[in-house]
């Protein structure tokens, strides 16, 4: 996995809340191959039915060319555990989420694929979605080690990470890796279980 | 004295492999369901020569890409999803997990095969890749969706990686009413608590309300916790899951099942316990409930109408009101018994078992479909165990299809969607938009309330109809 350090990006809002996974990738585009998946990011959002570019979807707006960063609304990416979701929007650049909150399914999802999700409190990232709105193209950074995101505005918003998710990013760990190192551990579980559970 | 401990903390604390002491712990996994889905899991597996650690822990099932309309991978026309049902048995044979292949009476839809098998048991953690696998919770387990990622790092090591989610209560206390079921329960509470209301929690359900549920009925009360947020849904295993689980073919049995049941008696949440957060709903105020919008929070009774956005609490909920209106092509203040209906679908992991489809067949009996109406059983034992008691007669005399077990309409991505602009009335879990296909309106309802839209083409209170 490609560690995750600092990045500043163009940034695109996304003013809608409790979009759904489906609403990411929707369903008909699973069951294909990466590449054929690409375009089916936000495809029914970005494309009306005639297969137009809808002129009010920011991710249509050639301003925003580029974009890494998505700035989102409440519980973002909740409903299906498709990891799709992640994984065609790396396909398309994105490597960071800021958002009040997440959908959890997709928020673990987010660390197995390199990608930071941020909470934010929600005045702050609707004040954030409001100025890239007014400037469309303008970067945000995100530094992982300082835990800082700063905005268009420059101003400096500190967020949370668990030392372990944030340890994991910043190194590229391989979390399978990780685990194999505990097979002692695990094998005294299931030894455990075995004597304790034996109808398991 | 140790503190008192909720259920959920009780499963947690037994599953700890490891305590890295900065808030992660690895977590031994009891129980892994495998689908037609999971074929990404294994390639991440194979991309490493690794082998599935436990295969006597996981079991597997085709339910997202297989037909409905007959039970071999000839009937499935898109070769893509084809090959993605052949993978899931070239998989489990090459690895050794037990499968449930179409044809194969146990197949079905992953969340009603796993506790029918009595795969599911109280006490168990149990992962799939799936987010309504809190579904399981119903009996007394710690279940929970995962991605394709954590999927294969369950296969390598039988553990994952987690964060301490934190407890909430949701109790509903009293008697339900004439006509209301666990799906009119859930919809209510998702109403009260939002669609993110229970984001970072698992919801522990209790109250008399929920004592009084059949598994069955606490199954689908489970299964839409992810709806609420939730990162799992439980129920406290009681003398009903035990009747429920025994002679299961692999629940425990003889000796076995005493000391299991010995174990599964210690689980229930002792006096006093903490939860971060608590709800009571009044059981004899819901009523059979319905959708109006596009997140299953837009949950309203039978006898209510169409929301105006121009009541809504704030510009962004007013913004998502319009949108969800614009694309269910509503009017604020409609009456919602007497709305026209396109089709209808009753299926899906949320009701698609033997209870859920009595209670359509009970309405349906002796009256005439006058929209389109899908019948799809959960597993091919609902549908053996249904068509002796003759419901499908029942359904077929009513114009019903009758249908072979899968999560067909409920997600589309076999090809079983609707029409842009369809109305759908439809016993699943997500009326989101594109759900059922692109620009299909979803209702999501109960089975009888379903079975009733489909014999009047109108969602109607189905209190009236059993009068």
């Amino acid at each position: 996995m490609d560690p995750f350090t600092t990045l500043t990006a163009v940034a695109v809002p996304l003013d809608q809340a409790n979009v759904d996974t489906d609403q990411i990738i929707p369903a008909r585009f699973l069951g294909r191959t990466r590449e054929q998946q690409l375009g089916g990011m936000f495809h029914d959002l970005r494309l009306d039915a005639g297969g137009r570019p809808r002129a009010d979807c920011a991710l249509n707006d050639p301003a925003y060319a580029g974009a890494r960063i998505l700035v989102a609304d409440r519980n973002f990416a909740c409903g299906s555990s498709r990891e799709n979701a992640v994984t065609v929007m790396v396909d398309n650049g994105f490597r960071a989420f800021v958002a009040p909150s997440f959908g959890d399914i997709f928020f673990n999802n987010c660390y197995q694929n390199g990608v930071l999700p941020i909470v934010l409190p929600a005045e702050r990232v609707a004040a954030l979605r409001a100025l890239l709105h007014a400037r469309p193209g303008s970067t945000i950074t995100v530094d992982l080690a300082r835990q800082r995101v700063v905005g268009p505005d420059g101003a400096e918003d500190a967020f949370e990470i668990d030392s372990f998710r944030k340890d994991c990013l910043l190194r590229g760990v391989d979390e399978i890796a990780l685990t194999l190192s505990h097979e002692a551990e695990i094998a005294g579980f299931e030894a455990r279980s075995r004597a304790e559970r034996d109808w398991l | 004295m140790s503190p008192p401990r909720t259920l959920f903390d009780k499963i947690w604390d037994r599953h700890v492999v490891v305590d890295r002491g900065d808030g992660y712990q690895l977590l031994y996994i009891d129980r892994h369901l495998m689908h037609d889905g999971s074929a990404a899991g294994f390639a991440k597996l194979r991309e490493r020569g690794m082998k599935v650690r436990r295969p006597d822990l996981a079991f597997a099932t085709p339910d997202h890409y297989n037909s409905t309309s007959g039970r071999t991978t000839d009937d499935i026309p898109d070769l893509q999803h084809r090959a993605l049902v052949e993978q899931i048995r070239e998989n489990t044979k090459a690895h050794g997990v037990t499968l449930f292949y179409l044809g194969d009476e146990r197949q079905g839809i992953a969340h009603v095969v796993g506790p029918e098998q009595g795969i599911t048991q109280p006490g168990v953690t149990l992962v799939c890749g799936d987010s309504h696998t809190s579904t399981h919770g119903a009996v007394g387990a710690l279940a929970f969706g995962v991605g394709s990622s954590e999927v294969s790092h369950v296969m390598a090591t039988q553990c994952l990686w987690q964060r301490k989610p934190k407890a909430m209560r949701v109790r509903v206390e009293g008697t339900l009413g004439p006509g209301v079921v666990a799906k009119d329960v859930i919809l209510a509470i998702i109403a009260r608590i939002g669609a993110a209301g229970a984001v970072g929690h698992v919801i522990e359900y209790a109250g008399s309300a929920i004592r009084g549920l059949s598994v069955e009925g606490r199954l689908t009360l489970c299964n839409m916790s992810i709806e609420a947020g939730g990162r799992a849904g439980m129920v406290a295993p009681d003398d009903t899951t035990f009747a429920y689980l025994h002679g299961r073919p692999f629940a425990p049995a003889g000796a076995a099942w005493e000391r299991a049941l010995a174990h599964w008696r210690t689980l229930p949440t002792d006096d006093g316990a903490a939860f971060a957060r608590e709800v009571t709903l009044d059981a004899a105020a819901i009523e059979p409930m319905l959708t109006w919008g596009t997140s299953p929070e837009d949950a309203v009774p039978i006898t209510g109408r169409v929301p105006d956005p121009a009541g809504a609490p704030d510009a962004a909920k007013r913004d998502a009101m319009l949108r969800s209106l614009e694309y269910m092509g509503l009017v604020p203040g409609t009456p919602l018994d007497g709305l026209a209906v396109d089709r209808v679908f009753i299926g899906s992991c949320t009701n698609s078992r033997i209870e859920d489809l009595r209670a359509a067949a009970a309405v349906a009996r002796g009256r005439r479909a006058t929209v389109p109406a899908w019948v799809v059983a959960g597993s091919g034992l609902v549908k053996r165990q249904a068509e002796a008691e003759g419901l499908d007669r029942v359904f077929r005399d009513a114009g019903f299809e009758w249908r072979e077990p899968g999560c067909s309409m409920c997600v589309g991505m076999n090809g079983d969607t609707g029409l842009p602009g369809q109305r759908i009335a439809s016993t699943s879990n997500r009326n989101f938009v594109g759900r059922q296909g692109r620009g299909v309106r979803t209702h999501l309802v109960g089975p009888a309330m379903a079975a009733a839209a489909a014999v009047t083409g109108r969602f109607t209170d189905v209190r009236r109809l059993a009068q």
